[in-house]
């Protein structure tokens, strides 16, 4: 009697235990396939954007060699250098900006410390490019629209509203003991010797995880990019010129170009993400704990 | 409610402005109109000398520019551009009109700098408040070198903070101001008012709000689309996600890291690329219906109309969102899924508890409980979403030709396609305005009651 309720409660499980594994298997197919598809699309030997197989029927590597050659009408390696350019400048600011601000608001007290952070709430409400027309005015007013100054330009965006994306490493840092700074304090350190050579030393992964995310984001935006570069194509960032090649005047020659494009810059950031998977589970985590 | 207890000042000071005007000697009085005196007279000289620098550079400035730029500011200029035939190059030329963009630009960065001179105004009165205080119980007075070294301990603050705060002026408070300006003007094509445009008050308003015109209605329809958008892709990341991630840490399940790996994978292609992915497969002629027709599933010549029909277009940006969105909230939900104390789950299985109760009572609560200012937080992000809307279905289809939105354009695409393509700049900042005026109610009657914002800095 009893062995049968465990063989059949067995079977239960064993029965339940298929269903999920045959979920997450369509599922994962369902997930995986654009990817394994773009990748593939990548390789195709026949040109055109919309073709009447599913698989490409022959293979070649033209599409790569053709994007880093091919510099007459989308220039994709002088793209490449200007968004690295921008990405590692604004890069830099960025993280000074967030884990300054991230540091006072979790140690310091002082005075606007409180209305600052409801003030970053607020300013978050808006619709991020609401003032990107304005931005634009601005910058052009100041002369930073034309030719090489627009990367800088460009840096100026990326980096400036930085300061008030503080949540994540200041909820790293407001996980660290206090303890260990009031230590500090005794021994004589003061709060700048605290910030150098105690707290960041102690957050390496939050300022891993700032440094990346904050070097990834000129990659990935495109709509400021293309707001303030207008027509000096010698300054488009990849994600401007990744959009052109499916516009309607270049689609046709060009897309299976766009996907060897997509393969190659996803390479980088996904092997970023993947590395920082971990703090990004921990940051956000750290920052809901409440 | 919390915003409107009043604050008790946790950092009292001797050393307030209304004191310093009230009890100051006469150094520190001068000092309201010579600012920096009261610093020179008590030793800090340096230091006062860059007070008075200060002023005399908002001086300088307001003299040759700033009141000008004042005063044209109510009329925001009045010199129209015109075409004048210039007898010796044979040709028309332009005159300078007035710009009333660069007008309101500069107008508003002049009361901004007013704003900070203000600031210093004060900061330099209490200052030689301070020091006349301090002179006078016989203390010492720091000098700069002393002050410069303060900045690296007790106002390390100001050091670390000015830098971030100043770019954030510059290139986010700056242009929020100026666009909300804006949006009382008439500063629109209509009526090519682009070069030079007027204060026409709260008429952008109205117009939008009358639902018996193009712009109202379109206006009213894109506005619940948005607000039924921002639920469904919310509610429906959050319930696939946490689906998903159950499903991934249940007990049975073998090779956790490789399924969590197949749905992290998606969100490390960079999210515009793969929308752009997704949506060439959608098109008439794009992957997914030639893989359909190939299976034999719909006809040869026909296809899914997956961004031509109205209907059909909203629940596919739905869909696809889930297909972004849910491995974010998979990372998310996951961590918090094992944090939740295992004892919980032990003691209700001793209790006799089934799968379904212990999801219900312990599991969900849980959730909810921990991830309620995310969902607040994922809710205002996709009332803003730009990027999964513009990049997949761009808006379209548009159905009514007369009005300036398509069926599936949200509050910030429409705003999008205001300003940048048909340069309504005035409407589209009343859209701002608008969008921000329903999340700031919808953030502040949620947000503030939430356990993680009250209890914040709690240590």
């Amino acid at each position: 009697m009893a062995g049968k309720k465990i063989q059949s409660a067995k079977r239960k499980r064993f029965i339940n235990n298929s269903i999920v594994h045959v979920i997450l298997a369509v599922l994962a197919v369902i997930w995986v396939f654009p990817i394994v598809w773009v990748v593939l699309t990548s390789f195709r030997a026949e040109q055109g954007s919309y073709v009447s197989t599913f698989l490409p029927q022959s293979y070649t590597l033209d599409n790569y060699i053709r994007l880093f050659t091919d510099t007459t009408i989308l220039n994709f390696p002088q793209m490449f250098m200007n968004t690295l350019f921008i990405a590692i400048f604004s890069c830099i600011l960025s993280t000074f900006y967030v884990l300054a601000v991230s540091y006072c608001l979790s140690r310091l007290r002082f005075k606007l410390r409180k209305p600052y952070m409801n003030m970053s709430m607020i300013l978050g409400l808006f619709p991020g490019f609401m003032s990107m027309i304005a931005v634009y005015f601005i910058l052009k007013a100041i002369g930073l629209t034309e030719g090489n100054l627009i990367k800088l330009a460009l840096i100026l965006v990326y980096s400036g509203g930085a300061g008030l994306s503080f949540q994540i490493a200041k909820g790293f840092f407001d996980t660290i003991p206090i303890a260990v700074d009031e230590a500090a304090l005794l021994d004589g350190c003061t709060r700048w010797q605290i910030f150098t050579k105690i707290t960041l030393p102690l957050s390496k992964p939050i300022v891993i995880y700032t440094v990346l995310t904050s070097f990834m984001a000129p990659w990935l935006d495109f709509i400021f990019a293309k707001v303030i570069c207008r027509a000096n194509s010698d300054q488009y960032t990849i994600a401007i010129g990744l959009w052109n090649m499916l516009q309607k005047e270049y689609i046709d020659n060009w897309y299976t170009c766009f996907a060897a494009g997509a393969v190659l810059i996803s390479i980088p950031i996904a092997a970023l993400f993947l590395y920082m998977q971990r703090y990004y589970v921990d940051g956000l985590s750290g920052a809901v704990k409440g | 409610m919390g915003i409107l207890k009043k604050r008790v000042n946790e950092f009292p000071t001797p050393y307030t402005c209304t004191r310093a005007i009230r009890e100051g000697g006469p150094e520190t009085k001068l000092s309201m109109a010579l600012m920096g005196f009261g610093n020179i007279v008590h030793g800090q000289i340096i230091k006062g000398l860059l007070y008075l620098a200060v002023e005399a550079a908002y001086i300088v400035f307001m003299i040759m520019t700033g009141a000008h730029c004042l005063a044209m500011l109510p009329s925001l200029g009045t010199v129209a551009q015109e075409e004048v035939w210039d007898e010796s190059l044979q040709i028309y030329t332009y005159t300078e009109g007035d710009q009333s963009i660069l007008i309101l630009l500069f107008g508003v960065a002049t009361v901004l700098v007013t704003f900070l001179m203000v600031c210093a105004w004060r900061g330099a009165l209490r200052s030689a408040y301070k020091a006349e205080c301090l002179a006078k119980e016989g203390k010492h007075v720091n000098n700069f070198a002393e002050d410069l070294k303060t900045l690296l301990h007790e106002n390390l603050q100001r050091l670390l903070m000015t830098p971030p705060v100043f770019f954030i002026g510059a290139f986010t408070i700056l242009p929020l101001i100026f666009m909300i300006c804006m949006a009382f003007t008439n500063y629109s094509k209509i009526d090519s008012h682009l070069m030079l445009f007027d204060w026409v008050g709260l008429d952008n308003f109205k117009a939008l709000f009358d639902s018996t015109s193009i712009l109202g209605s379109t206006f009213w329809s894109v506005l619940g689309w948005t607000l039924v958008w921002a639920f469904f892709a919310t509610f429906s990341n959050y319930i696939f996600g946490m689906i998903v991630s159950l499903l991934i840490n249940r007990r049975g399940t073998r090779a956790k890291g490789f399924w969590r790996f197949c749905f992290v994978l998606s969100c490390a292609v960079p999210m515009f690329v793969s929308l752009l992915i997704m949506r060439t497969m959608l098109q008439p002629e794009g992957a997914i219906n030639v893989l359909l027709r190939n299976l034999g599933l719909i006809a040869q010549d026909a296809s899914l109309p997956f961004f031509t029909d109205p209907t059909w277009a909203r629940v596919t940006v739905i869909v696809i969102n889930v297909w972004v969105g849910v491995p974010y909230t998979l990372l998310q939900l996951t961590g918090v899924l094992q944090n939740i104390p295992a004892e919980l789950y032990e003691a209700a299985k001793v209790d006799g508890a089934n799968a379904l109760q212990i999801f219900t009572k312990i599991t969900l609560p849980y959730m909810l409980y921990v991830t309620t200012p995310y969902l607040i937080v994922t809710f205002t992000g996709n009332v803003n979403n730009f990027n999964v809307i513009y990049l997949l279905s761009g808006g379209d289809p548009v159905t009514d030709l007369s009005s300036t939105a398509g069926k599936t354009d949200l509050l910030v695409t429409w705003l999008y396609k205001l300003t940048i393509d048909r340069q309504y700049y005035n409407i589209g900042a009343v859209i701002g305005i608008l969008t921000f005026v329903i999340l700031a109610i919808a953030a502040l009657l949620t947000y503030r009651n939430t356990k993680s914002y009250k209890e914040e800095g709690g240590f």
